[in-house]
Protein backbone atom coordinates (compact mmCIF):
# COMPACT_ATOMS: atom_id res chain seq x y z
CA UNK A 1 0.00 0.00 0.00
CA UNK A 2 1.19 3.39 -0.91
CA UNK A 3 -0.30 5.84 1.51
CA UNK A 4 2.63 8.20 1.45
CA UNK A 5 0.97 10.90 -0.60
CA UNK A 6 -1.83 12.06 1.63
CA UNK A 7 -4.66 13.74 -0.17
CA UNK A 8 -5.90 16.70 1.79
CA UNK A 9 -9.41 16.01 2.94
CA UNK A 10 -11.67 18.93 2.39
CA UNK A 11 -14.89 17.32 3.50
CA UNK A 12 -16.61 18.97 6.36
CA UNK A 13 -17.27 16.59 9.24
CA UNK A 14 -20.98 16.56 8.53
CA UNK A 15 -20.36 15.50 4.99
CA UNK A 16 -17.88 12.78 5.76
CA UNK A 17 -20.24 11.39 8.35
CA UNK A 18 -22.61 10.39 5.65
CA UNK A 19 -19.96 8.72 3.52
CA UNK A 20 -19.78 4.99 4.12
CA UNK A 21 -17.19 3.90 1.57
CA UNK A 22 -14.53 6.01 0.02
CA UNK A 23 -11.59 5.41 -2.26
CA UNK A 24 -8.92 7.80 -3.45
CA UNK A 25 -6.76 7.01 -6.41
CA UNK A 26 -7.33 3.34 -5.93
CA UNK A 27 -5.43 1.19 -8.41
CA UNK A 28 -5.22 -2.54 -8.33
CA UNK A 29 -3.12 -5.13 -10.13
CA UNK A 30 -3.59 -8.87 -10.50
CA UNK A 31 0.06 -9.71 -10.96
CA UNK A 32 1.07 -7.48 -13.85
CA UNK A 33 -2.43 -6.90 -15.06
CA UNK A 34 -3.95 -3.62 -13.93
CA UNK A 35 -7.65 -4.04 -13.23
CA UNK A 36 -8.45 -0.69 -11.54
CA UNK A 37 -7.14 2.72 -12.54
CA UNK A 38 -7.19 5.57 -10.02
CA UNK A 39 -10.71 5.06 -8.82
CA UNK A 40 -11.90 7.86 -6.58
CA UNK A 41 -15.38 7.48 -5.26
CA UNK A 42 -17.55 8.30 -2.27
CA UNK A 43 -20.47 6.04 -1.53
CA UNK A 44 -23.13 7.49 0.72
CA UNK A 45 -24.32 5.92 3.89
CA UNK A 46 -27.71 4.26 4.13
CA UNK A 47 -28.63 4.15 0.46
CA UNK A 48 -28.38 1.56 -2.28
CA UNK A 49 -25.65 2.28 -4.79
CA UNK A 50 -25.69 0.41 -8.05
CA UNK A 51 -22.45 -0.48 -9.80
CA UNK A 52 -22.80 -1.06 -13.52
CA UNK A 53 -20.53 -1.53 -16.47
CA UNK A 54 -19.69 -4.08 -19.10
CA UNK A 55 -18.31 -7.47 -18.19
CA UNK A 56 -14.67 -7.37 -17.15
CA UNK A 57 -14.62 -3.68 -16.33
CA UNK A 58 -13.63 -4.27 -12.72
CA UNK A 59 -16.92 -4.13 -10.82
CA UNK A 60 -16.24 -7.27 -8.84
CA UNK A 61 -12.68 -6.21 -8.26
CA UNK A 62 -13.72 -2.84 -6.84
CA UNK A 63 -16.37 -4.41 -4.66
CA UNK A 64 -13.96 -6.94 -3.26
CA UNK A 65 -11.59 -4.18 -2.20
CA UNK A 66 -13.97 -2.86 0.42
CA UNK A 67 -13.62 -5.84 2.73
CA UNK A 68 -10.17 -6.83 1.53
CA UNK A 69 -11.26 -10.25 0.24
CA UNK A 70 -9.05 -9.54 -2.73
CA UNK A 71 -6.12 -10.30 -0.49
CA UNK A 72 -7.03 -13.95 -0.61
CA UNK A 73 -5.17 -14.02 -3.87
CA UNK A 74 -1.54 -13.62 -3.02
CA UNK A 75 -0.75 -11.82 -6.25
CA UNK A 76 -2.87 -8.70 -5.79
CA UNK A 77 -1.30 -5.29 -5.18
CA UNK A 78 -3.21 -2.15 -4.38
CA UNK A 79 -2.24 1.49 -4.22
CA UNK A 80 -4.24 4.47 -3.10
CA UNK A 81 -6.45 5.02 -0.13
CA UNK A 82 -9.57 3.25 0.93
CA UNK A 83 -11.78 4.29 3.80
CA UNK A 84 -14.69 2.40 5.26
CA UNK A 85 -16.82 4.31 7.74
CA UNK A 86 -14.13 6.93 7.85
CA UNK A 87 -11.39 4.51 8.75
CA UNK A 88 -8.49 3.76 6.47
CA UNK A 89 -8.79 0.01 6.09
CA UNK A 90 -5.09 -0.39 5.45
CA UNK A 91 -4.09 1.25 8.74
CA UNK A 92 -1.94 -0.88 10.98
CA UNK A 93 -4.57 -1.05 13.69
CA UNK A 94 -7.33 -2.30 11.42
CA UNK A 95 -8.48 -5.78 12.34
CA UNK A 96 -9.33 -7.42 9.06
CA UNK A 97 -11.73 -9.81 10.77
CA UNK A 98 -13.68 -6.94 12.28
CA UNK A 99 -13.67 -5.16 8.94
CA UNK A 100 -15.22 -8.18 7.28
CA UNK A 101 -17.75 -8.39 10.07
CA UNK A 102 -18.97 -4.87 9.41
CA UNK A 103 -18.70 -5.11 5.62
CA UNK A 104 -20.65 -8.18 4.54
CA UNK A 105 -20.51 -9.68 1.10
CA UNK A 106 -22.94 -11.60 -1.10
CA UNK A 107 -21.37 -13.43 -4.00
CA UNK A 108 -22.42 -13.94 -7.56
CA UNK A 109 -23.01 -17.63 -7.13
CA UNK A 110 -24.86 -18.47 -3.94
CA UNK A 111 -22.29 -20.07 -1.67
CA UNK A 112 -23.92 -21.34 1.49
CA UNK A 113 -21.55 -23.43 3.56
CA UNK A 114 -22.05 -27.21 3.46
CA UNK A 115 -23.49 -27.23 6.97
CA UNK A 116 -27.05 -26.86 8.22
CA UNK A 117 -29.22 -23.85 7.45
CA UNK A 118 -29.18 -22.98 11.14
CA UNK A 119 -25.41 -23.18 11.35
CA UNK A 120 -25.05 -21.08 8.24
CA UNK A 121 -27.03 -18.22 9.73
CA UNK A 122 -25.07 -18.15 12.95
CA UNK A 123 -21.71 -18.98 11.40
CA UNK A 124 -20.55 -15.37 11.61
CA UNK A 125 -21.82 -14.99 15.16
CA UNK A 126 -19.99 -18.08 16.30
CA UNK A 127 -16.80 -17.07 14.57
CA UNK A 128 -16.78 -13.68 16.25
CA UNK A 129 -18.15 -14.71 19.64
CA UNK A 130 -16.09 -14.79 22.77
CA UNK A 131 -16.27 -18.01 24.68
CA UNK A 132 -19.70 -18.40 26.24
CA UNK A 133 -20.93 -15.08 24.91
CA UNK A 134 -24.10 -16.50 23.43
CA UNK A 135 -26.52 -19.09 24.67
CA UNK A 136 -28.58 -21.36 22.50
CA UNK A 137 -31.58 -19.06 22.93
CA UNK A 138 -29.56 -16.17 21.49
CA UNK A 139 -28.69 -18.22 18.45
CA UNK A 140 -32.26 -19.42 18.00
CA UNK A 141 -33.50 -15.88 18.12
CA UNK A 142 -30.85 -14.59 15.73
CA UNK A 143 -31.71 -17.32 13.24
CA UNK A 144 -35.38 -16.52 13.34
CA UNK A 145 -34.90 -12.76 13.05
CA UNK A 146 -32.43 -13.03 10.19
CA UNK A 147 -34.47 -15.54 8.22
CA UNK A 148 -37.62 -13.50 8.66
CA UNK A 149 -35.85 -10.42 7.42
CA UNK A 150 -34.99 -12.14 4.15
CA UNK A 151 -38.43 -13.75 3.83
CA UNK A 152 -37.02 -17.25 4.17
CA UNK A 153 -38.32 -18.20 7.60
CA UNK A 154 -41.63 -19.66 6.47
CA UNK A 155 -39.95 -21.82 3.85
CA UNK A 156 -37.30 -23.33 6.07
CA UNK A 157 -38.47 -23.10 9.67
CA UNK A 158 -39.18 -26.83 9.79
CA UNK A 159 -35.90 -27.86 8.23
CA UNK A 160 -33.32 -25.72 9.96
CA UNK A 161 -31.12 -28.75 10.57
CA UNK A 162 -31.03 -29.68 6.88
CA UNK A 163 -27.97 -29.00 4.81
CA UNK A 164 -28.08 -25.55 3.27
CA UNK A 165 -26.56 -26.73 0.02
CA UNK A 166 -29.76 -28.66 -0.70
CA UNK A 167 -31.89 -25.51 -0.97
CA UNK A 168 -33.02 -23.98 -4.25
CA UNK A 169 -30.69 -21.34 -5.63
CA UNK A 170 -32.98 -18.48 -4.73
CA UNK A 171 -33.30 -19.74 -1.17
CA UNK A 172 -29.55 -20.23 -1.01
CA UNK A 173 -28.96 -16.64 -2.02
CA UNK A 174 -31.46 -15.39 0.55
CA UNK A 175 -29.65 -17.47 3.12
CA UNK A 176 -26.35 -15.93 2.07
CA UNK A 177 -27.84 -12.52 2.78
CA UNK A 178 -29.43 -13.70 6.02
CA UNK A 179 -26.17 -14.98 7.43
CA UNK A 180 -24.71 -11.47 7.25
CA UNK A 181 -27.43 -9.93 9.35
CA UNK A 182 -26.67 -11.35 12.82
CA UNK A 183 -23.28 -9.63 12.57
CA UNK A 184 -25.05 -6.28 12.33
CA UNK A 185 -22.96 -5.13 9.39
CA UNK A 186 -22.86 -1.49 8.36
CA UNK A 187 -22.32 -2.24 4.71
CA UNK A 188 -23.55 -5.06 2.50
CA UNK A 189 -21.79 -5.63 -0.79
CA UNK A 190 -23.64 -7.66 -3.39
CA UNK A 191 -21.93 -8.94 -6.50
CA UNK A 192 -24.58 -9.67 -9.12
CA UNK A 193 -26.69 -11.44 -6.51
CA UNK A 194 -29.38 -12.37 -9.02
CA UNK A 195 -27.30 -13.53 -11.95
CA UNK A 196 -27.80 -17.19 -11.07
CA UNK A 197 -31.53 -16.77 -10.46
CA UNK A 198 -34.62 -16.76 -12.63
CA UNK A 199 -37.02 -13.82 -12.92
CA UNK A 200 -38.98 -14.83 -9.86
CA UNK A 201 -35.88 -15.26 -7.77
CA UNK A 202 -34.61 -11.90 -8.95
CA UNK A 203 -37.81 -10.26 -7.87
CA UNK A 204 -37.64 -11.94 -4.48
CA UNK A 205 -34.10 -10.70 -3.92
CA UNK A 206 -35.06 -7.19 -5.00
CA UNK A 207 -37.99 -7.27 -2.57
CA UNK A 208 -35.73 -8.21 0.22
CA UNK A 209 -33.25 -5.52 -0.74
CA UNK A 210 -35.92 -2.88 -0.48
CA UNK A 211 -36.83 -4.38 2.87
CA UNK A 212 -33.24 -3.84 4.01
CA UNK A 213 -32.96 -0.41 2.45
CA UNK A 214 -32.11 2.27 4.96
CA UNK A 215 -30.87 -0.21 7.56
CA UNK A 216 -27.65 -0.92 5.73
CA UNK A 217 -25.48 0.78 3.20
CA UNK A 218 -25.71 -1.44 0.16
CA UNK A 219 -23.64 -1.64 -2.98
CA UNK A 220 -25.00 -3.86 -5.68
CA UNK A 221 -23.17 -4.86 -8.81
CA UNK A 222 -25.53 -5.66 -11.60
CA UNK A 223 -25.50 -6.48 -15.23
CA UNK A 224 -29.13 -5.80 -15.50
CA UNK A 225 -29.88 -2.20 -16.37
CA UNK A 226 -33.52 -2.45 -15.39
CA UNK A 227 -32.53 -3.79 -12.02
CA UNK A 228 -30.10 -0.96 -11.45
CA UNK A 229 -32.85 1.54 -12.23
CA UNK A 230 -35.39 -0.18 -10.03
CA UNK A 231 -33.25 -1.00 -7.09
CA UNK A 232 -30.62 1.71 -6.66
CA UNK A 233 -30.62 5.28 -5.44
CA UNK A 234 -27.30 6.22 -6.91
CA UNK A 235 -25.28 4.59 -9.60
CA UNK A 236 -21.65 4.17 -10.55
CA UNK A 237 -20.66 3.45 -14.10
CA UNK A 238 -17.31 1.79 -14.76
CA UNK A 239 -15.46 1.08 -17.94
CA UNK A 240 -12.14 -0.71 -18.42
CA UNK A 241 -11.11 -0.36 -14.80
CA UNK A 242 -11.99 3.33 -14.55
CA UNK A 243 -14.88 5.02 -12.84
CA UNK A 244 -16.61 7.02 -15.53
CA UNK A 245 -19.60 8.51 -13.84
CA UNK A 246 -21.33 8.65 -10.49
CA UNK A 247 -24.71 10.20 -9.91
CA UNK A 248 -28.33 9.76 -8.97
CA UNK A 249 -29.70 6.72 -10.70
CA UNK A 250 -32.39 8.64 -12.54
CA UNK A 251 -29.92 11.29 -13.67
CA UNK A 252 -27.37 8.71 -14.78
CA UNK A 253 -29.89 6.85 -16.86
CA UNK A 254 -31.90 9.73 -18.24
CA UNK A 255 -29.30 12.39 -18.46
CA UNK A 256 -25.80 10.94 -18.42
CA UNK A 257 -22.94 13.42 -18.45
CA UNK A 258 -20.48 11.18 -20.23
CA UNK A 259 -20.74 9.85 -23.73
CA UNK A 260 -19.60 6.39 -22.63
CA UNK A 261 -22.31 6.19 -20.01
CA UNK A 262 -24.91 7.16 -22.51
CA UNK A 263 -23.75 4.53 -24.93
CA UNK A 264 -23.80 1.90 -22.24
CA UNK A 265 -27.18 2.64 -20.71
CA UNK A 266 -28.67 2.76 -24.13
CA UNK A 267 -27.36 -0.71 -24.68
CA UNK A 268 -24.79 0.06 -27.35
CA UNK A 269 -22.31 -2.28 -25.75
CA UNK A 270 -21.81 -4.95 -23.14
CA UNK B 1 -9.03 -35.16 -55.00
CA UNK B 2 -11.99 -37.11 -53.75
CA UNK B 3 -13.25 -36.08 -50.31
CA UNK B 4 -12.56 -39.46 -48.78
CA UNK B 5 -9.34 -40.81 -50.24
CA UNK B 6 -9.61 -44.41 -51.38
CA UNK B 7 -7.43 -46.98 -49.73
CA UNK B 8 -7.04 -50.53 -50.69
CA UNK B 9 -9.38 -52.74 -48.69
CA UNK B 10 -6.55 -54.76 -47.17
CA UNK B 11 -5.17 -51.96 -45.05
CA UNK B 12 -8.59 -51.09 -43.65
CA UNK B 13 -9.07 -54.68 -42.62
CA UNK B 14 -5.71 -54.71 -40.99
CA UNK B 15 -6.54 -51.59 -38.95
CA UNK B 16 -9.83 -53.03 -37.81
CA UNK B 17 -8.20 -56.31 -36.90
CA UNK B 18 -5.54 -54.54 -34.91
CA UNK B 19 -8.20 -52.60 -32.98
CA UNK B 20 -9.99 -55.84 -32.25
CA UNK B 21 -6.84 -57.55 -30.97
CA UNK B 22 -5.99 -54.64 -28.69
CA UNK B 23 -9.52 -54.66 -27.34
CA UNK B 24 -9.34 -58.38 -26.58
CA UNK B 25 -5.99 -57.97 -24.83
CA UNK B 26 -7.40 -55.25 -22.64
CA UNK B 27 -10.36 -57.43 -21.73
CA UNK B 28 -8.08 -60.34 -20.90
CA UNK B 29 -5.92 -58.28 -18.59
CA UNK B 30 -8.96 -56.81 -16.91
CA UNK B 31 -10.56 -60.17 -16.33
CA UNK B 32 -7.35 -61.82 -15.25
CA UNK B 33 -7.08 -59.33 -12.39
CA UNK B 34 -10.48 -60.44 -11.20
CA UNK B 35 -9.61 -64.08 -11.71
CA UNK B 36 -6.40 -63.71 -9.70
CA UNK B 37 -8.21 -62.16 -6.77
CA UNK B 38 -10.79 -64.91 -6.74
CA UNK B 39 -8.25 -67.68 -7.11
CA UNK B 40 -6.23 -66.30 -4.22
CA UNK B 41 -9.34 -66.24 -2.10
CA UNK B 42 -10.26 -69.75 -3.25
CA UNK B 43 -6.77 -71.00 -2.42
CA UNK B 44 -6.78 -69.54 1.09
CA UNK B 45 -10.27 -70.84 1.62
CA UNK B 46 -9.40 -74.32 0.42
CA UNK B 47 -6.35 -74.53 2.63
CA UNK B 48 -8.30 -73.28 5.61
CA UNK B 49 -11.38 -75.38 4.96
CA UNK B 50 -10.14 -78.41 6.91
CA UNK B 51 -9.99 -76.20 10.00
CA UNK B 52 -13.04 -74.10 9.24
CA UNK B 53 -15.39 -77.04 8.68
CA UNK B 54 -13.94 -79.42 11.23
CA UNK B 55 -16.38 -80.46 13.95
CA UNK B 56 -13.63 -80.13 16.49
CA UNK B 57 -13.15 -76.44 15.84
CA UNK B 58 -14.61 -74.43 18.66
CA UNK B 59 -15.15 -70.93 17.29
CA UNK B 60 -15.58 -69.24 20.59
CA UNK B 61 -12.25 -70.76 21.57
CA UNK B 62 -10.67 -69.53 18.35
CA UNK B 63 -11.86 -65.98 18.84
CA UNK B 64 -11.73 -65.61 22.60
CA UNK B 65 -8.99 -67.86 23.89
CA UNK B 66 -5.40 -66.77 24.05
CA UNK B 67 -3.87 -70.24 23.93
CA UNK B 68 -2.16 -70.56 20.56
CA UNK B 69 -0.07 -73.71 21.08
CA UNK B 70 0.56 -75.61 17.89
CA UNK B 71 3.05 -77.87 19.69
CA UNK B 72 2.95 -80.60 20.78
CA UNK B 73 0.67 -81.66 17.99
CA UNK B 74 -1.39 -84.10 20.07
CA UNK B 75 -2.58 -81.44 22.49
CA UNK B 76 -2.42 -78.40 20.20
CA UNK B 77 -4.85 -75.54 20.82
CA UNK B 78 -5.60 -72.71 18.42
CA UNK B 79 -6.89 -69.64 20.18
CA UNK B 80 -6.34 -66.50 18.16
CA UNK B 81 -7.45 -64.00 20.78
CA UNK B 82 -4.00 -62.62 21.55
CA UNK B 83 -3.23 -62.07 17.90
CA UNK B 84 -6.54 -60.40 17.23
CA UNK B 85 -5.92 -58.17 20.23
CA UNK B 86 -2.35 -57.64 19.06
CA UNK B 87 -3.50 -56.52 15.64
CA UNK B 88 -6.18 -54.28 17.13
CA UNK B 89 -3.88 -52.70 19.68
CA UNK B 90 -1.02 -51.97 17.34
CA UNK B 91 -3.41 -50.55 14.75
CA UNK B 92 -5.00 -48.41 17.45
CA UNK B 93 -1.67 -47.03 18.61
CA UNK B 94 -0.57 -46.43 15.03
CA UNK B 95 -3.77 -44.55 14.22
CA UNK B 96 -3.65 -42.51 17.42
CA UNK B 97 -0.35 -41.21 16.10
CA UNK B 98 -0.91 -41.21 12.36
CA UNK B 99 -4.40 -39.72 12.18
CA UNK B 100 -3.67 -36.41 13.93
CA UNK B 101 -0.30 -36.06 12.22
CA UNK B 102 -1.63 -37.15 8.86
CA UNK B 103 -4.65 -34.86 8.89
CA UNK B 104 -2.52 -32.05 10.25
CA UNK B 105 0.00 -32.48 7.47
CA UNK B 106 -2.78 -32.63 4.90
CA UNK B 107 -4.21 -29.35 6.21
CA UNK B 108 -0.76 -27.80 6.16
CA UNK B 109 -0.02 -28.97 2.64
CA UNK B 110 -3.36 -28.03 1.14
CA UNK B 111 -4.14 -24.79 3.02
CA UNK B 112 -1.17 -23.14 4.59
CA UNK B 113 2.17 -23.76 2.88
CA UNK B 114 3.76 -21.82 0.11
CA UNK B 115 3.94 -23.85 -3.11
CA UNK B 116 7.65 -24.45 -2.60
CA UNK B 117 7.36 -25.92 0.89
CA UNK B 118 4.35 -27.86 -0.29
CA UNK B 119 6.35 -29.56 -3.02
CA UNK B 120 9.15 -30.40 -0.60
CA UNK B 121 6.76 -31.83 1.95
CA UNK B 122 5.00 -33.92 -0.63
CA UNK B 123 8.26 -35.38 -1.85
CA UNK B 124 9.29 -36.24 1.71
CA UNK B 125 5.94 -37.90 2.32
CA UNK B 126 6.21 -39.86 -0.89
CA UNK B 127 9.68 -40.96 0.16
CA UNK B 128 8.16 -42.41 3.32
CA UNK B 129 5.93 -44.51 1.10
CA UNK B 130 8.91 -45.74 -0.89
CA UNK B 131 10.75 -47.25 2.06
CA UNK B 132 10.41 -51.05 1.99
CA UNK B 133 8.75 -52.55 5.02
CA UNK B 134 11.77 -54.62 6.01
CA UNK B 135 13.73 -51.39 6.27
CA UNK B 136 11.06 -49.98 8.53
CA UNK B 137 11.38 -53.14 10.57
CA UNK B 138 15.09 -52.55 10.81
CA UNK B 139 14.54 -48.96 11.95
CA UNK B 140 12.19 -50.23 14.64
CA UNK B 141 14.42 -53.05 15.71
CA UNK B 142 17.63 -51.08 15.92
CA UNK B 143 16.83 -47.39 16.33
CA UNK B 144 13.44 -47.24 18.05
CA UNK B 145 14.38 -50.14 20.25
CA UNK B 146 17.37 -48.25 21.54
CA UNK B 147 15.41 -45.02 22.02
CA UNK B 148 12.58 -46.70 23.90
CA UNK B 149 14.87 -48.58 26.25
CA UNK B 150 17.25 -45.71 26.93
CA UNK B 151 14.98 -42.68 26.96
CA UNK B 152 11.54 -44.03 27.80
CA UNK B 153 12.55 -46.66 30.29
CA UNK B 154 10.90 -49.55 28.49
CA UNK B 155 11.88 -53.03 29.73
CA UNK B 156 12.09 -54.38 26.22
CA UNK B 157 12.45 -52.17 23.20
CA UNK B 158 10.47 -54.33 20.82
CA UNK B 159 6.92 -53.67 21.88
CA UNK B 160 3.51 -52.33 21.03
CA UNK B 161 4.63 -48.71 21.02
CA UNK B 162 7.60 -49.43 18.77
CA UNK B 163 5.39 -51.25 16.27
CA UNK B 164 2.75 -48.55 16.55
CA UNK B 165 5.19 -45.76 15.69
CA UNK B 166 6.63 -47.65 12.76
CA UNK B 167 3.16 -48.51 11.46
CA UNK B 168 2.11 -44.89 11.94
CA UNK B 169 4.96 -43.72 9.74
CA UNK B 170 4.09 -46.37 7.18
CA UNK B 171 0.43 -45.41 6.97
CA UNK B 172 1.10 -41.67 7.05
CA UNK B 173 1.61 -41.27 3.27
CA UNK B 174 -1.72 -42.78 2.30
CA UNK B 175 -3.58 -40.82 4.96
CA UNK B 176 -1.95 -37.56 3.92
CA UNK B 177 -2.48 -38.03 0.22
CA UNK B 178 -6.14 -39.09 0.45
CA UNK B 179 -6.92 -36.38 3.02
CA UNK B 180 -5.20 -33.76 0.90
CA UNK B 181 -7.32 -34.80 -2.07
CA UNK B 182 -10.38 -34.46 0.13
CA UNK B 183 -9.42 -30.92 1.12
CA UNK B 184 -8.58 -30.00 -2.45
CA UNK B 185 -12.01 -31.17 -3.56
CA UNK B 186 -13.69 -28.61 -1.29
CA UNK B 187 -14.73 -25.72 -3.56
CA UNK B 188 -12.84 -22.51 -2.93
CA UNK B 189 -16.14 -20.65 -2.72
CA UNK B 190 -16.67 -22.22 0.72
CA UNK B 191 -13.40 -20.87 1.99
CA UNK B 192 -14.12 -17.50 0.47
CA UNK B 193 -17.60 -17.36 1.99
CA UNK B 194 -16.27 -18.14 5.44
CA UNK B 195 -13.36 -15.74 5.18
CA UNK B 196 -15.65 -12.98 3.98
CA UNK B 197 -17.66 -13.49 7.15
CA UNK B 198 -14.53 -12.79 9.14
CA UNK B 199 -13.43 -16.33 9.93
CA UNK B 200 -9.73 -16.89 10.54
CA UNK B 201 -7.90 -19.47 8.47
CA UNK B 202 -8.05 -21.94 11.36
CA UNK B 203 -11.74 -21.39 11.78
CA UNK B 204 -12.16 -22.07 8.10
CA UNK B 205 -10.28 -25.33 8.54
CA UNK B 206 -12.24 -26.75 11.43
CA UNK B 207 -15.62 -25.16 10.85
CA UNK B 208 -15.81 -25.50 7.09
CA UNK B 209 -13.19 -27.80 5.61
CA UNK B 210 -13.53 -30.62 8.10
CA UNK B 211 -17.31 -30.87 7.78
CA UNK B 212 -17.11 -30.44 4.01
CA UNK B 213 -14.39 -33.05 3.56
CA UNK B 214 -15.46 -35.47 6.27
CA UNK B 215 -16.20 -38.41 3.98
CA UNK B 216 -12.85 -38.12 2.27
CA UNK B 217 -11.12 -37.85 5.63
CA UNK B 218 -12.93 -40.92 6.88
CA UNK B 219 -11.80 -42.79 3.79
CA UNK B 220 -8.25 -41.61 4.41
CA UNK B 221 -8.34 -42.96 7.95
CA UNK B 222 -9.88 -46.26 6.87
CA UNK B 223 -7.25 -46.82 4.22
CA UNK B 224 -4.62 -46.03 6.82
CA UNK B 225 -6.18 -48.63 9.09
CA UNK B 226 -6.21 -51.15 6.26
CA UNK B 227 -2.54 -50.48 5.64
CA UNK B 228 -1.72 -50.95 9.32
CA UNK B 229 -3.73 -54.14 9.73
CA UNK B 230 -2.17 -55.77 6.70
CA UNK B 231 1.45 -54.86 7.39
CA UNK B 232 3.60 -57.86 8.28
CA UNK B 233 7.35 -57.67 8.14
CA UNK B 234 7.76 -54.44 10.07
CA UNK B 235 5.43 -55.49 12.89
CA UNK B 236 7.05 -58.89 13.06
CA UNK B 237 10.39 -57.19 13.65
CA UNK B 238 9.24 -54.38 15.96
CA UNK B 239 6.56 -55.69 18.26
CA UNK B 240 8.46 -58.38 20.12
CA UNK B 241 6.27 -61.12 18.62
CA UNK B 242 4.95 -62.26 21.93
CA UNK B 243 1.45 -63.55 22.70
CA UNK B 244 0.14 -61.02 25.13
CA UNK B 245 -2.84 -58.83 25.91
CA UNK B 246 -1.64 -55.25 26.40
CA UNK B 247 -5.07 -54.01 27.50
CA UNK B 248 -5.80 -53.94 31.20
CA UNK B 249 -8.73 -52.96 33.33
CA UNK B 250 -6.58 -50.57 35.35
CA UNK B 251 -5.11 -47.27 34.39
CA UNK B 252 -3.57 -46.66 31.82
CA UNK B 253 -5.74 -49.41 30.28
CA UNK B 254 -3.21 -50.01 27.54
CA UNK B 255 0.36 -50.92 28.39
CA UNK B 256 2.17 -49.53 25.42
CA UNK B 257 5.51 -51.03 26.36
CA UNK B 258 4.17 -54.59 26.33
CA UNK B 259 5.30 -56.81 23.51
CA UNK B 260 2.50 -58.11 21.30
CA UNK B 261 1.96 -60.39 18.34
CA UNK B 262 -0.23 -59.76 15.33
CA UNK B 263 -2.20 -62.00 12.98
CA UNK B 264 0.04 -61.16 10.05
CA UNK B 265 3.28 -61.73 11.90
CA UNK B 266 2.09 -65.10 13.21
CA UNK B 267 1.35 -66.34 9.73
CA UNK B 268 4.66 -65.12 8.41
CA UNK B 269 6.61 -66.62 11.27
CA UNK B 270 4.92 -69.99 11.50
CA UNK B 271 3.85 -70.97 8.04
CA UNK B 272 7.34 -72.10 7.13
CA UNK B 273 7.45 -74.55 10.03
CA UNK B 274 3.95 -75.95 9.73
CA UNK B 275 3.82 -79.16 7.69
CA UNK B 276 1.73 -78.66 4.61
CA UNK B 277 -1.91 -79.63 5.17
CA UNK B 278 -1.48 -80.16 8.90
CA UNK B 279 -3.92 -78.76 11.40
CA UNK B 280 -1.45 -76.02 12.26
CA UNK B 281 -1.17 -75.12 8.58
CA UNK B 282 -4.93 -75.00 8.26
CA UNK B 283 -5.30 -72.90 11.39
CA UNK B 284 -2.82 -70.40 9.97
CA UNK B 285 -4.87 -70.18 6.81
CA UNK B 286 -7.92 -69.58 8.95
CA UNK B 287 -6.05 -66.59 10.39
CA UNK B 288 -5.41 -65.51 6.82
CA UNK B 289 -9.08 -65.76 6.05
CA UNK B 290 -9.87 -63.63 9.08
CA UNK B 291 -7.37 -60.98 7.93
CA UNK B 292 -8.77 -61.10 4.45
CA UNK B 293 -12.25 -60.50 5.81
CA UNK B 294 -11.14 -57.61 8.05
CA UNK B 295 -9.28 -55.80 5.30
CA UNK B 296 -12.00 -56.47 2.77
CA UNK B 297 -14.59 -54.89 5.05
CA UNK B 298 -12.37 -51.88 5.75
CA UNK B 299 -11.59 -51.25 2.10
CA UNK B 300 -15.19 -51.79 1.07
CA UNK B 301 -16.33 -49.26 3.65
CA UNK B 302 -13.72 -46.77 2.48
CA UNK B 303 -14.83 -47.33 -1.09
CA UNK B 304 -18.48 -46.82 -0.24
CA UNK B 305 -17.63 -43.69 1.70
CA UNK B 306 -15.69 -42.28 -1.24
CA UNK B 307 -18.52 -43.18 -3.57
CA UNK B 308 -20.86 -41.41 -1.20
CA UNK B 309 -18.86 -38.23 -1.76
CA UNK B 310 -19.09 -38.53 -5.51
CA UNK B 311 -22.84 -38.93 -5.36
CA UNK B 312 -23.23 -35.92 -3.12
CA UNK B 313 -21.19 -33.82 -5.50
CA UNK B 314 -23.24 -34.62 -8.54
N1 LIG C 1 -8.45 -13.41 -9.75
C1 LIG C 1 -8.08 -12.78 -10.87
N2 LIG C 1 -6.86 -12.96 -11.38
C2 LIG C 1 -6.48 -12.31 -12.49
N3 LIG C 1 -7.24 -11.46 -13.19
C3 LIG C 1 -8.48 -11.23 -12.74
C4 LIG C 1 -8.97 -11.88 -11.55
N4 LIG C 1 -10.24 -11.47 -11.32
C5 LIG C 1 -10.53 -10.61 -12.32
N5 LIG C 1 -9.48 -10.45 -13.17
C6 LIG C 1 -9.44 -9.59 -14.33
O1 LIG C 1 -9.70 -8.28 -13.90
C7 LIG C 1 -10.62 -7.63 -14.78
C8 LIG C 1 -11.82 -7.16 -14.02
O2 LIG C 1 -12.54 -8.29 -13.58
P1 LIG C 1 -13.84 -8.20 -12.71
O3 LIG C 1 -13.62 -7.26 -11.60
O4 LIG C 1 -14.21 -9.58 -12.35
O5 LIG C 1 -14.88 -7.60 -13.74
P2 LIG C 1 -16.46 -7.54 -13.67
O6 LIG C 1 -16.90 -7.98 -12.33
O7 LIG C 1 -16.79 -6.11 -13.95
O8 LIG C 1 -16.97 -8.41 -14.76
C9 LIG C 1 -10.95 -8.62 -15.88
O9 LIG C 1 -10.18 -8.32 -17.00
C10 LIG C 1 -10.55 -9.94 -15.29
O10 LIG C 1 -10.07 -10.79 -16.30
MG1 LIG D 1 -18.08 -9.64 -11.82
Amino acid sequence: MDNSSPTPTQDSPAQSDSIALETRDLSLWYGDFQALFNVTVEIKHGIITGLIGPSGCGKTTLLRCFNRVNERYGYVTTTGEMRVLDKNIYDEDVNILELRKSVGMVFQRPNPLPISIYDNVIFGMRVHADKGQYKKADYDEAVEVALKEVFLWDDVKDMLKKKATGLQLEQQQKLCIARLLPLKPKVILMDEPCSALDAEGTEAIEDLMSNLRGKYTMVIVTHNMAQARRASDECLFMLMGKLIEHGDTSQLFLNPKEKDTENYVEGRYG
Amino acid sequence: MPLIPKTDGGSIHWTLLREKIIEILIYISGFSAIIFVFSIFAFIFKEASGFVFSHETDWSFFFFNAAWQPLPEESATYGAFSMIIGTISVTLVAMLIAVPFGLGLAVLVSEFCSPKIKETLKIVIELLAAIPSVVWGFVGLKLMNYVLVNFFGAQVGSNLFNGGIVLALMSLPIIVSIAEDAFKAVPDSYREAAEALGATKWQVVYKVLFPAAKNGLLAAVLLGVGRAVGETMAVLMCTGHNLNNPFSSEFPFLNIFDPIRTLTASIAAELGEAPRGSEHWQALFALGLLLFAIIFVINLTADLVVRGIKQEES
